[in-house]
């Protein structure tokens, strides 16, 4: 019963603690895929890719992510013809 | 009459406020919604928006919001007697930060999450946005320089505390660096870095090489210092220049380096001072020596008290915690009562235990009177007093004095340092928006903001000269402190007002403790500008009868722009959301 109580409250601890952080971690995560995806979208934006042409069969996997940001950007349509996510 | 019955009164008071008063608040009057969909689930990106637990949510906010503000206000403020400040501390807590701290975060759930700087734009226009952001620069401005004060003369009055608060930067980079590269929970490194802290603590008090006393090494306070200066005054100068030097490093470094770690051990050093003085307060059961009201003050309590406490009974700065980032992870809408109010009150309790430890530390009434001789005297000792009195406190679980002292001041530099570097930060951000604002492009540029926030608060902190000399003079920045901080809760309070309006609830909640806000800083900016630092006021100054001129246009600008605003009857565009 004690043990119970003692880690609910180390884990409420780890909790509140770890907030902040976990922002931060996940933030970083966030614009390192953003980077990602403009690697791999870059033709379309202008930016000569030569891999691009591989780069698409990834299309069906990247477009849920696509979605969130244009989405994220305060878009609230796709802004680019290729990809029709909405 | 007995401490422990104030603490208990207050908290009593505390408890039914958040009970009755909240919850009607909550329910009649900002007519909150458990099934509105918060922008943490609206928006939810796992990054800002993230449904939170509330308690974890009311964890890490209160740990935000408070700091040593709500120490050195009341700390000054008993000066008029401990019964004006604990009533201005209760009732301000209830009936205005409250529902400042309530009311800003209910009013960004129902915007997107917005800060209230851009609620101010899309509600009144472009025009409150930037006074906003002028407001907070000031105030920003203020922080800088009374905290950079406070920490070099607490560093020279209690030269033990130096090596401890410097060994805490090596434990902040190595705890970040367990966070954020190593994901290691947070219980052991956070437990390691305080027993490290406090053993460097008990060490320095008692070991003579560890205190770091930069007077003592120039041979006394009756040696020679640099550049034709005392000794305290070149102390004063070189630990300025220090800080400025560090609080550069920090604020351009990522949040996770520094910053965040040092406020990790922040919060565990609120809990265990808390818990110290609290305890101590239990075993030593003391009496209130200062006396209930003082008859015979050198300068009136009105409007002075209401903007000395600023933070503990109303502080606008919370306003910029409630809407900036626990607005975005509010699981439920009726969480925002918990959360906003009872941060508000975490911080009372704090701004409480401040009181007693200074109304308690004297040997009587009379030694109280000859140590608080007038206000000026009671700014400059205020801080010094709250550490000499909690130590105290802290005696009754068997601390000895001089450990204690050392530890109450390491806590309050710590909370003062990351303050110092939050302000800093927020302050290069703000320059570099208004450079964008005015198309000002250099001051865009991360190190031109800094460069421009660092050597601005650093003049503001060396230029004005207090009675003792160079030096001397941070405290007399503590009412520009109050009343900028004062005026962006009357602000935030106006726009819940305003809100609350266009919902066709009863706004008076919000614009009473707004107008009451208003009336006090134009009162005190008027009396300080006027009659005190003018050329014809007793202690002339012209840079803080310029800063204070510019405070009191703003709250002028304020009132007026609030006023004509309220009587408009405009479209709601909130509820297009």
């Amino acid at each position: 019963m004690f043990t119970d109580r003692l880690k609910q409250l180390i884990h409420y601890y780890e909790e509140v603690i770890s907030l902040p952080h976990k922002t931060e971690v996940a933030r970083e995560l966030r614009n390192e895929d953003d980077f990602f995806l403009l690697l791999l979208y870059s033709e379309m934006v202008g930016i000569p890719n030569p891999v691009y042409y591989y780069t698409l069969e990834l299309y069906p996997y990247i477009i849920e992510s696509f979605h969130d940001w244009h989405l994220r950007m305060g878009m609230d349509k796709s802004p680019l013809n290729g990809i029709r996510c909405c | 009459m007995n401490a422990i019955l104030i603490a208990f009164i207050g908290i009593v008071v505390f408890i039914l406020g958040y009970r009755y008063y909240s919850k009607f608040v909550a329910e009649k009057i900002f007519r909150l919604d458990p099934n509105y969909v918060t922008p943490a689930h609206r928006f939810k990106d796992g990054v800002d928006y993230v449904p939170t637990n509330k308690f974890v949510l009311w964890g890490h906010h209160f740990t935000s919001v408070a700091g040593a503000a709500p120490i050195l206000g009341p700390a000054i403020a008993i000066y008029w007697g401990w019964l004006p400040a604990f009533l201005w501390v209760v009732l301000g807590t209830i009936f205005a930060a409250g529902v400042h701290d309530f009311g800003t975060l209910a009013l960004s759930v129902r915007n997107k999450g917005y800060s209230i700087g851009t609620i101010a734009d899309r509600l009144v226009g472009r025009r409150a946005k930037l006074l906003f952001l002028f407001i907070i620069l000031i105030l920003v401005l203020m922080v800088n320089a009374v905290f950079a004060w406070v920490i070099s003369n607490l560093f020279i009055s209690y030269p033990a505390s130096v090596f401890p608060v410097f060994i805490q930067i090596p434990l902040a980079i190595w705890i970040g660096y367990a966070a954020y590269k190593r994901n290691i929970k947070m219980l052991l490194p956070s437990v390691i870095a305080l027993v490290i802290m406090y053993a460097a603590a008990i060490m320095a008090s008692r070991v003579g090489f560890l205190q770091i006393d930069l007077v003592r090494y120039m041979g006394g306070e009756n040696g020679t210092g640099l550049f034709g200066l005392g000794t305290v005054s070149t102390a004063f100068l070189i630990w300025i220049v220090i800080l400025m030097v560090y609080v550069y490093i920090a604020s351009t470094l990522p949040v996770w380096k520094l910053l965040q770690p040092r406020d990790f051990i922040n919060s565990h050093q609120l809990v265990v001072g808390l818990a110290i003085l609290y305890l101590g307060l239990l075993f030593t059961s003391p009496s209130m020596t200062a006396p209930v009201v003082n008859e015979s003050p050198d300068r009136s309590f009105l409007p002075l008290l209401f903007i000395t406490i600023a933070c503990g009974a109303i502080s606008g700065f919370h306003g910029l915690v409630s809407s900036g980032t626990s607005s975005k992870q509010l699981d439920k809408e009726t969480d925002a009562r918990f959360v906003g109010y009872f941060g508000a009150v975490g911080e009372g309790i704090l701004a409480l235990v401040s009181i007693i430890a200074v109304g308690t530390f004297f040997a009587n009434t009379d030694a109280f009177s000859q140590a608080y001789t007038s206000f000026n005297e009671a700014n400059a000792i205020g801080l010094g007093t709250f550490i000499e009195g909690a130590a105290t406190l802290a005696q009754g679980l068997g601390i000895p004095t001089d450990i204690a002292t050392t530890i109450v001041s390491i806590i309050v530099v710590s909370f003062a340092a990351t303050t110092l570097d939050t302000s800093v930060r927020l302050m290069r951000y703000i320059i570099a928006e208004l450079g964008i604002e005015y198309k000002i492009q250099p001051l865009t540029k991360t190190h031109v903001a800094t460069t421009v926030a660092v050597l601005s608060s650093a003049a503001l902190v060396l230029i004005p000269e207090g009675p003792n000399g160079f030096g001397s003079g941070g405290y007399l920045i503590w009412p520009l402190f109050g009343t900028a901080n004062q005026l962006l809760a009357a602000i935030s309070l106006f726009l819940i007002a305003i809100w609350l309006k266009r919902k066709g609830s009863n706004y008076m909640v919000a614009l009473i403790p707004m107008i009451f806000l208003i009336f006090m800083t134009l009162f005190a900016m008027f009396q300080q500008v006027v009659f005190e630092w003018s050329w014809m006021g007793t202690g002339s100054n012209m840079l803080l009868f310029v800063l204070g001129s510019i405070i009191f246009v703003f709250a002028i600008w304020i009132a007026l722009t609030s006023f004509s605003e309220l009587m408009k009857k405009v479209e709601d565009p909130l509820n297009k959301d």
